[in-house]
């Protein structure tokens, strides 16, 4: 007996009680419906879950220098001066993974607004990239500009904390502060951002452009300034404030002494940087933009293969891991739930395929008697029942797509629509057809056609 | 040897502990072309009989020779396929499939052919016998919108459409009423005129039994005579061959 044949034989029995065999693949249909909506809602919101994550940082990259070893004691992360904001710029351009970078300098001093004093726990130099990278919004003002960071100009963002305990409820924006005796003006306030996870207070921050921290407040503090001071840089950055008019562009290359240039002519560079902060384009964009990163810097470093990175990269593992945990729990246990009514829809196929052998006996021994082998009879329920599968799967396909449509556009809850989840419910179907209808087609091909013939 | 030869068929049931022997050593022998018709009372075991005359089933014991081959101790499978090829099977309550037209019943047996005909072919053939049996207007009836004649010629039509040598009816006539029975009988007695077709009926109705050439009569589980055609009781000799 030809497949083809059998195929239209199945149809045409279905076709002989089209309501029943509705009936009979609603739990297909649903079930397939269900699968799909849920497939294509649920990658939705795991994009959106996703944007979510890396708004809370999961897609932040650090870039500290490497240490160095005196005498076999180590001095610990960011010990050599070895990043530059040249290296930060090329992070930005040549890493396609990369959504943004921005340098950091960090500081620790004391700022004062008229009679009030308060030494913010951050205080770092950046550029406004830094701003997006950390999804940082303001809750007022204006953010300074790339143009304020080349041309060194005093301004400034405080956090949340920082204005609090300065002017005590006051209006911020547009106040002058003094840090380090340096004048900066605020022009903006961030959002509140709350304890990051370690409980430290994210909103005690002072945020200024880099080059107003490392030369003009960090500069002037030699003693009490963090790393950011080593090296020849500091001593170049230091020189500028003992210019008579300090509002002017400083020099973002401070001329090294004749000494450095003639004892390391590639090893120190004009002006480090802390570190740099660079955000991927997604969380699953970290590894690779870690590779284009360590290429990138590398180069730039002029590094030999044998010779180990002067610099270190960490990035959020922990909380990507315990985010894409639970975005996996979620999705099995859809899988599951979508497991379940498939198989509920499977049983109902299987029932109604058996009251179907019971019914048509008769027709089987007469099958039977004209010829029909075992084999043929077997295969013509089978097929039946996996046509009755496809025709719900398909009509499933629709159903949920349909739905997720629906949703999308009333719900205004996103939605992706997978080909994977279309293909996987195609063969879904087929094999819940083939699983459930096997005993049934099993049971009609053992029949015995002279007791079949006489079954009333 | 004749076409079917039977030597000795024994058919025995087995219920539980208890063995129903229904057949107890039946010989006979059916040349081709002839009309045969198989007589007895209720329960003499004239279907059980008829059912391994036509392949359904097999014997207990003895030998079953159709058409040069030995075919009682034939596989299921092996068997379905000497029914596809050569006998044809006309039944008391027609047994059509519901709610499928009469061309479609008819070609339902060609699906388990060997023969690979299109389905083109397939349906000129069954139309062609449809036209034979005199349904040429009745082509898409469903049987529900047929009378009980019509279903019967439908039936025969399938029987046919394999072009098998041997038809079975087992109570051909036993649902219609005597206008009927007569014009498929008539039939049957066409078939086996002009197609040369070997035609075995069952019956417990003397009237039909008398349109064969031949009746065997069976009685508790065994031939008791072989009836020329003519010794009927009573009667015009209308089965009989010229
Ligand atoms: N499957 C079976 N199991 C047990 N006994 C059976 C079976 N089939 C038939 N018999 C018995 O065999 C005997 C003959 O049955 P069969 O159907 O051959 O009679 P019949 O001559 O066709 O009768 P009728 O003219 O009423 O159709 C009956 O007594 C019946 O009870
Ligand atoms: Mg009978």
């Amino acid at each position: 007996m030809k497949a083809y044949r059998t195929v239209k034989t199945a149809l045409r029995a279905l076709r002989r009680n089209p309501m029943r065999a509705m009936l009979t693949t609603l739990g297909i249909v649903i079930g397939i419906g269900s699968v799909i909506a849920m497939m294509e809602i649920g990658s939705g919101s795991s994009q959106s879950l996703q944007r979510a994550i890396a708004s809370m940082g999961a897609n932040v990259l650090m870039i500290m220098p490497g240490s160095t070893a005196s005498s076999g004691v180590s001095q610990g992360a960011g010990s050599v001066a070895s990043l530059t904001p040249q290296d930060c710029q090329a992070l930005a351009e040549g890493c396609p993974s990369l959504r943004a970078a921005a340098p950091v300098v960090r500081a620790r001093t004391q700022i004062v607004y008229g009679s009030r004093n308060w030494a913010p726990n951050q205080m770092y130099g950046t550029t406004p990239a830094f701003l997006e990278i950390r999804s940082w919004t303001l809750a007022s003002g204006q953010p300074f500009t790339d143009r304020d960071v080349l041309t060194a100009n005093r301004v400034c963002i405080l956090g949340q904390t920082t204005a609090q305990e300065l002017f005590q409820g006051e209006e911020a924006v547009g106040k002058e502060i003094r840090v380090n005796n340096v004048p900066l003006l605020v022009v903006a306030l961030l959002a509140r951002k709350g304890a990051n996870m370690v409980g430290m207070d994210q909103d005690d921050i002072l945020i200024a452009p880099w080059t107003v921290v490392k030369y003009r407040i960090a500069g002037s503090t030699l003693s009490n300034a963090n790393q950011s001071s080593s090296g020849g840089s500091s001593s170049g950055a230091s020189n500028l404030l003992s210019k008579p008019f300090p509002s002017d562009p400083p020099d973002l290359y401070p001329a090294r002494s004749d000494v450095q240039t003639r004892n390391s002519p590639q090893l120190v560079r004009f002006s480090s940087i802390d570190s740099i902060l660079a955000a991927a384009q997604s969380v699953a964009h970290v590894k690779p933009a870690m590779e284009e990163m360590r290429t990138v810097l590398r180069r730039r470093h002029n590094l030999r293969e044998d010779k180990g990175d002067d610099f270190d990269m960490r990035d959020m593992t922990e909380m990507t891991n315990t985010f894409s945990s639970t975005t996996r729990v979620m999705t099995n246990l859809l899988l599951c739930v979508a497991l379940i009514s498939l198989v509920v829809g499977g049983v109902g196929i299987m029932n109604i395929m058996l009251v179907s052998v019971t019914e048509r006996t008769r027709e089987i021994g007469l099958r039977m008697a004209v010829g029909a082998r075992k084999r043929d009879i077997l295969r013509q329920f089978l097929f039946e029942a996996v046509t009755l599968c496809l025709v719900g799967g398909a009509m499933g396909i629709a159903l949920g797509h349909g739905g997720s449509l629906l949703v999308q556009q009333f719900l205004r809850w996103p939605v992706e629509t997978s080909p994977t989840a279309i293909v996987a419910s195609v063969l879904v179907s087929a094999g819940v057809g083939i699983a459930f209808g096997f005993y049934p087609a099993w049971k009609a091909s053992r029949l015995d056609p002279i007791e079949a013939l006489r079954y009333e | 040897m004749n076409f079917i030869e039977l030597h000795n068929i024994c058919k025995t049931y087995t219920m539980g502990d208890i063995q129903v022997p229904v057949l107890k050593g039946v010989s006979a022998s059916i040349a081709a072309g002839e009309c045969v018709a198989l007589v007895g009372a209720s329960g003499s075991g004239k279907t059980t009989l008829m059912n391994i005359l036509g392949c359904l089933d097999h014997p207990t014991e003895g030998e079953y020779w159709l058409d040069g081959e030995e075919v009682s101790q034939f596989s299921p499978d092996r068997r379905a396929l000497v029914r596809n090829h050569k006998l044809g099977f006309v039944f008391q309550n027609f047994n059509l499939l519901a709610r499928t037209s009469a061309l479609e019943n008819v070609a339902m047996p060609l699906s388990y052919t060997s023969e690979n005909l299109s389905d083109r072919q397939a349906r000129r053939r069954a139309r062609e016998m449809l036209c034979r049996v005199g349904l040429a207007d009745r082509l898409e009836h469903e049987p529900s919108q047929l009378s009980g004649g019509q279903q019967q010629r439908v039936a025969i039509a399938r029987a046919l459409i394999n072009r098998p040598p041997v038809l079975f009816a087992d109570e051909p006539t036993g649902n219609l009423d005597s206008h009927t029975s007569a014009e498929i009988l008539q039939m049957f007695r066409q078939l086996n005129r002009e197609d040369g077709i070997t035609v075995i009926l069952v019956t417990h109705d003397a009237d039909v039994a008398r349109w064969a050439d031949r009746r065997i009569r069976i009685h508790d589980g065994l031939i008791v005579e072989g009836e020329a055609a003519t010794s009927g009781p009573g009667g015009p000799n209308e089965g009989g061959r010229p």
